[in-house]
């Protein structure tokens, strides 16, 4: 079934002008089709993917611009079609989230699209452009429907990224100029015995950690994230925390962590305690915020900044045994997927909220379980999923990544459970102030959940469940490239 | 029939949860349903218990372990399972039954509160998640359900959410539990490290099998202190026993629940189950992480009865009675009482939620009245509730003989006696013996004797559906100790895994005259200073407590808790917020200005290059501009348009030409 | 006193003088005219006198040439002063001071 990985990236963007040739109110409709279509052709994707292969799968390889090394290459292993999966399931979530005119439908297929590119392309020239191919849509949507201070969070958002991209272009750009290819896979055969020698490398690792670590974001890199997500629209915030911000972290794994082994094993304890900044600091700064979005995107910030943990204990620090090290990772792709579909989900239930009552601050609401028990029924699942309670999906990816760091990095691992608990401390803060108490006044006419928001939000709570009591479906998409990886770093 | 409920012994917390989730998702009003399928649910996994319970009496040491793959990450697999042991089985037992009697009151006590379907459905949740706890084994799974039993809790004891004092309370709760819990996970993450497994039972490759346990090495001791902040957390222990008092805002079976057979149990029974971890490299039986845990215990033990002794809520002082002997078991377990730690617990289970319940039903009947200073003489108005109380305070103030809380008390002392350490906790626990009586007869003559106030005017006798469960669990607080006699010690022996004999001549020992004669003391103590309690005396005003009148000073100390709220209000939780505040202002502030300033370098840079393509380069190209114009309106100037000029001009060059020539000529 | 061609030859030079000082310094189109006329005038005297001082005896070359020039200036003089007219009627004027369109 060669082609359905470029099909799978071709349908978001024919959807995109198709939705040109209808009138503007079908866009929303046309724009989940073309999703289903996308989700569909995923479906098949999986159907393909032989889970027992390690290494590449369903390779498109085509001659681009030889010249310069770029080649046409896309291939799927099991973090990237796990990766895909999300994109799939997000997006359309997304869209379900608001309403939406033309433009905005066309642009989030762009950015669609762009994702599926990123993560399955193969080739860094390729795999640059659709990275970058997301960005510009990502800033568009926030520009021109975000809300208050949405120009300046743009700009920011945009400034703070592409410097990061432009870093990471130089990089590679010094890797190509050593080592004459853009081919992820060649490359990560030659990083085990140092990519680069000298002041080069730590040039290119600097520009493309620089690059993924905004993307991701890590401390102290991340303070365009909680405005950009506090002024995009709903839909938005859902797709840059579910799926944009999985890019930067995809990036790590394949390319920071196999290209650059030592570099990342002489500054192991310095990454670690940047990781160690995102998970406590981040979820304190959540615990100080009023307004919802930005507790939630704080929040985003902490829970990238376990995966980052995981990395960086299994690349950073003298291997451990093959068990924490595939412990580890295995949470990392866990988390990946969990935290994008959990922070989508809280994205959406804050917007529901915000729909409901104009404003979005933690004080705008009061005694919502006696108005809306439903709404603030799933909306504790979210919760409780994001801040790891065991028997729903956070706390499986949690558990691994510290199983996994904390045979390698125990000091690092005992302080990073202090983002658990305020993690805790804040959703308790947060369900406090909304569900309980008496009604207040201005919610006392709320609607509770209403049918299509019903048919939006427990499809997704379902999944934390199901992925949180069995989660042998998921491990079976990427068992096999964990093993692999595990191998490549041991 | 024993290899079947072996294999299906996961039912037993099944039953609870599948019939948490149709209450759920019953319509709303349903009420009767919902109480109809709780009760079944928990009559269902009564009798399985009871079924689990029967293959263990064949044999003295009883185990079965069946174990499962949960899910495999990379090509490892992650096992849990659970297991059927004396431990477990008395635990699954005391559970329903005392779970059962609570459901059954509920019945009675929440009639008519509108989300009456979704508070049998969390009692449910609650009841099934600890049923779990117990046949675990698993330390994950043990801990997993841990989690869901504090999720519980917290949706328990927030159940009135309308009340923002009880949302207060159920967050203060979550958090303060997980504070240990965390403690808990690292504690587990140790242990999985170091024996490569979390089963504690899986055919000599458990982590609480030898060869488990060899691999543990010196981190035993860490190990075990971190899973015993988890137990800390949960069972209320000093310092983090600060939410179960609190916990008393949610409705009165919640606090049965929670003080008797769930919550407060898990802790207790954790380290009884890991107790290996705990006591390995024990030498004469004692180890540091066994030390710390008879510290903490006897802290608990005894702050917790000298505060209870100031309370005026009625949960409030069966609360901190509920902190003081889960302290009092902590040492048993400490001290190497394993079975006498887990016989209290069993029958604390039944007369504190017997406790509990009676007190649910003075409310009741007190129209949600709380404060004993504001009842009294309710023993005629309402008999069977005076009755069954005076069971439970009886033995929980461990009247011996006839009182199952006596046997067990008298167990812990004799094993505390015997501790090599020190004696000093031995002492302490026989003052906690005295407060213990005292503080119990000061509310039991509040509440049921001298004259009625204010609150039990209307006072009535609870309904059938209350009082039933309520005399069921004096039966079992009273028949209980027929196991538990130092005469037949079946239950001691069934949990040690030895078989029982008779013996009528242990009956006869020194700690049972001495136990007498201090529970008299304290109970003498208890008559004689508050029996003119709530009556006019001399100077003291009748709202006045003759304690508080005695010693103002030290009655308000224990009154406030000790300040202990308070002391974290201003340290701990003041700390944490302000680095939350500082988090977030270094956020905006610093690193956001950080990254401005980055950005202000760039700026700076920007000005900096176009002064110089403004100034220098641009200067030169701009001068040369104006050169060349000067220079064309120079000789624009000469073309002034008069043709007579030019051919001048034209005239004198030829002319000079001529004349250049005629000169080189 | 014998003709010579030095004469001739001042005598031109005078002529061509007087007409250039004419055609630099009136300021009447006219005038200026006739100083070329004039100019013409001495440059054809140059031609007969060299012509016809010189010792070989050669076709009328000079002559010729002289009589093509005064075609030529009586052609030149119709255009001129068809010029003058023009431009006479264009600037209401034929004083070449104000004709000083051609400047820079």
């Amino acid at each position: 079934m060669v082609g359905l990985i470029s099909a799978l990236i071709m349908v978001p963007l024919v959807g995109a002008l198709a939705l040109f040739t209808a009138p503007a109110r079908n866009a929303r409709p046309i724009a989940l089709l073309f999703n289903a279509l996308a989700a569909l052709d995923a479906l098949v994707l999986w159907q393909h993917f032989d889970i027992r292969a390690a290494g590449l799968q369903l390779i498109e390889r085509h001659t681009w611009i030889p010249a310069i090394g770029a080649e046409y290459l896309l291939g799927i292993d099991g973090l990237s079609l796990l990766l895909v999966l999300l994109t799939s399931l997000i997006i359309p979530f997304a869209f379900l989230a608001q309403r939406m005119d033309r433009g905005f439908c066309a642009l989030m297929l762009i950015m669609q699209s762009a994702l599926y590119g990123t993560f399955t392309a193969q080739n860094f020239i390729l795999w640059f452009l659709f990275y970058e191919m997301s960005l510009i849509p990502a800033f568009l949507l926030i520009k021109i429907w975000g809300g208050e201070n949405r120009d300046r969070a743009a700009t920011k958002f945009f400034l703070y990224t592409f410097l990061g991209s432009v870093a990471m272009l130089l990089g590679f750009l010094g890797i190509y100029l050593a080592r004459g290819s853009f081919d992820f896979a060649t490359l990560a055969g030659l990083g085990k015995n140092g990519l680069l020698r000298g002041n080069l490398a730590w040039l290119a690792f600097a520009g493309i950690f620089l690059g993924l670590a905004v993307k991701v974001p890590l401390f102290p890199f991340h303070t365009w994230l909680p405005d950009a997500y506090e002024s995009a629209p709903t839909g938005v915030a859902m797709v840059l925390t579910g799926a944009l911000s999985k890019m930067g972290v995809y990036g790590f794994v394949r390319l920071l962590l196999p290209l650059f082994p030592n570099e990342i094993r002489i500054l192991g304890p310095w990454l670690l305690a940047l990781a160690i900044c995102s998970i406590v600091f981040a979820p304190l700064a959540a615990w100080a915020q009023s307004d919802l979005k930005r507790m939630v995107a704080y929040l985003s910030v902490n829970h990238l900044g376990y995966c980052m943990l995981g990395l960086f204990a299994v690349a950073a620090l003298p291997v451990g045994a093959a068990i924490d090290t595939q412990a580890a990772l295995s949470g990392v792709f866990m988390q990946i997927f969990n935290h994008g579909i959990t922070a989508a989900a809280l994205f959406y239930l804050v917007g529901l909220l915000e729909q409901r009552r104009g404003l979005r601050g933690i004080g705008d609401f009061g005694g919502l379980m006696q108005r809306t028990p439903l709404l603030c029924g799933w909306m504790s699942v979210a919760m409780f999923s994001s801040l790891g309670l065991p028997g729903l999906n956070g706390f499986i990816g949690e558990f691994l990544i510290f199983k996994g760091s904390f045979a390698t990095a125990a000091s690092f691992t005992a302080i990073a459970v202090i983002g658990l608990l305020v993690t805790a401390i804040v959703f308790m803060r947060a369900m406090q102030a909304l569900f309980s108490g008496p009604l207040a006044e201005s919610c006392s006419v709320f609607p509770d959940l209403l049918p299509r928001e019903k048919i939006a939000i427990i499809p997704m709570t379902l999944l934390m469940f199901a992925i949180g009591v069995a989660p042998q479906f998921m491990f079976n998409i990427f068992n096999t490239t964990v093993v692999h990886m595990a191998r490549l770093l041991a | 029939m024993s290899r079947w409920i072996i294999d299906h012994l996961w039912l037993i917390p099944a039953v609870p949860f599948a019939a948490s989730l149709v209450i759920l998702s019953l319509p709303n009003g349903r009420q009767k349903s919902a109480a109809v399928l709780a009760v079944a649910g928990q009559i269902a996994a009564l009798v399985l218990s009871f079924l689990a319970f029967l293959p263990t009496l064949q044999t003295p040491g009883f185990r079965a372990v069946q174990n499962f793959n949960w899910f495999t990450f990379g090509d490892h697999a992650l096992r849990l399972g659970w297991l059927l042991d004396p431990l477990a089985v008395v635990m699954l037992m005391m559970v329903t039954l005392v779970g059962l009697c609570i459901f059954v009151f509920s019945t009675g006590y929440m009639a008519g509160d509108k989300n009456f379907a979704r508070f049998f459905a969390y009692l449910s949740f609650f009841s099934g998640a600890m049923l779990g706890l117990v046949i675990s084994n698993s330390l994950l799974l043990l801990f997993i359900c841990w989690e869901l039993v504090g999720l519980a809790s917290y949706l328990l004891i927030g159940f009135w959410i309308e009340r923002p004092s009880a949302a207060a309370a159920a967050k203060k709760a979550f958090v303060t539990t997980r504070i240990g819990d965390l403690g808990f996970f690292l504690g587990l993450l140790w242990l999985y490290g170091r024996s490569g497994t979390l089963l504690f039972y899986d055919g000599g490759n458990g982590c609480l099998e030898s060869a488990g346990l060899a691999m543990l090495g010196a981190s035993a001791t860490f190990i075990a202190l971190l899973i015993f902040c988890g137990a800390v957390g949960k069972s209320g222990q000093f310092p983090l026993h600060v939410w179960l008092p609190d916990a008393m805002e949610g409705p009165t079976p919640v606090s049965a629940l929670i003080h008797a057979a769930t919550m407060v149990a898990a802790g207790v029974f954790l380290v009884a189950r890991v107790y290996p971890v705990f006591s390995l490299g024990a030498i004469n039986g004692i180890t540091s992480s066994l030390t710390v845990v008879v510290w903490i215990g006897v802290t608990t033990a005894l702050m917790a009865a000298l505060i209870a002794i100031a309370q005026a809520d009625i949960k409030r002082i069966l609360a901190y009675s509920t902190v003081s002997q889960l302290g009092l078991m902590m040492v048993s377990l400490g001290v190497g009482g394993v079975a006498a730690g887990i016989m209290h617990l069993l029958a604390h289970g039944f007369f504190k939620a017997l406790l509990f319940l009676g007190a649910g039903s003075v409310i009741h009947g007190c129209q949600g009245e709380q404060d004993i200073r504001k009842m009294g003489g309710l023993r005629r108005l309402m008999p069977i509730s005076f009755l069954t109380y005076a069971i439970g305070m009886m033995a929980l103030s461990g009247v011996p003989l006839f009182f199952s809380g006596g046997w067990t008390k008298e167990e812990i002392l004799h094993v505390t006696a015997h501790w090599p350490v020190s004696r000093l906790p031995y002492y302490f626990l026989l003052v906690g013996v005295v407060l213990t009586a005292l503080y119990m007869t000061r509310q039991i003559i509040y509440v049921f004797f001298g004259d009625r106030r204010a609150a039990s005017d209307h006072a009535h006798e609870s309904p059938r559906v209350m009082t039933t469960p309520l005399i069921a669990l004096a039966t079992c607080a009273i028949f209980f100790s027929i196991v538990l006699t130092p005469a037949w010690p079946w239950l001691h022996d069934y949990l040690t895994g030895t078989a029982a004999r008779v013996e009528l001549v242990r009956l006869i020992q020194p700690t049972l005259f001495l136990s007498l004669i201090l529970v008299g003391a304290g109970l003498a103590l208890g008559i004689w200073m508050y029996r003119k309690a709530g009556v006019q005396e001399r100077q003291r005003p009748a709202d006045t407590d003759p304690l508080e009148f005695a010693q103002p000073q030290l009655f308000r100390f224990l009154e406030n808790k000790m300040w202990i709220d308070e002391v974290y209000a201003r340290t701990i939780i003041a700390f944490s917020w302000m680095s939350a505040r500082l988090s977030d202002w270094m956020d905006r502030h610093f690193w956001d200005r950080l990254v401005r300033g980055f950005g202000a370098i760039g700026q700076l840079l920007g000005i900096f290059t176009t002064n110089i393509d403004e100034r220098g380069i641009n200067a030169g190209v701009d001068e040369t501009t104006v050169g060349t114009r000067g220079l064309g309106r120079l000789m624009s100037a000469a073309h002034s348009g008069q043709i007579q000029t030019y051919l001048s001009v034209i005239a004198i060059g030829a002319l000079a030409l001529l004349l250049f020539y005629a000169w080189l000529a | 006193m014998t003709p010579t061609l030095q004469l001739f030859l001042v005598i031109s030079a005078a002529l061509f003088s007087i007409g250039l000082l004419a055609a630099l310094s009136r300021r009447h189109a006219i005038f200026i005219l006739i100083g070329i006329e004039m100019m013409l005038a001495a440059a054809n005297l140059n031609f007969i006198a060299f012509w016809r001082f010189n010792s070989q005896s050669q076709p009328p070359t000079g002559v010729m040439i002289a009589i093509f020039s005064i075609a030529i200036a009586a052609a030149e003089a119709a255009v001129g002063l068809a010029l003058v007219i023009a431009v006479y009627r264009h600037y209401r004027t034929t004083n070449v001071d104000h004709l000083n369109q051609l400047k820079g």
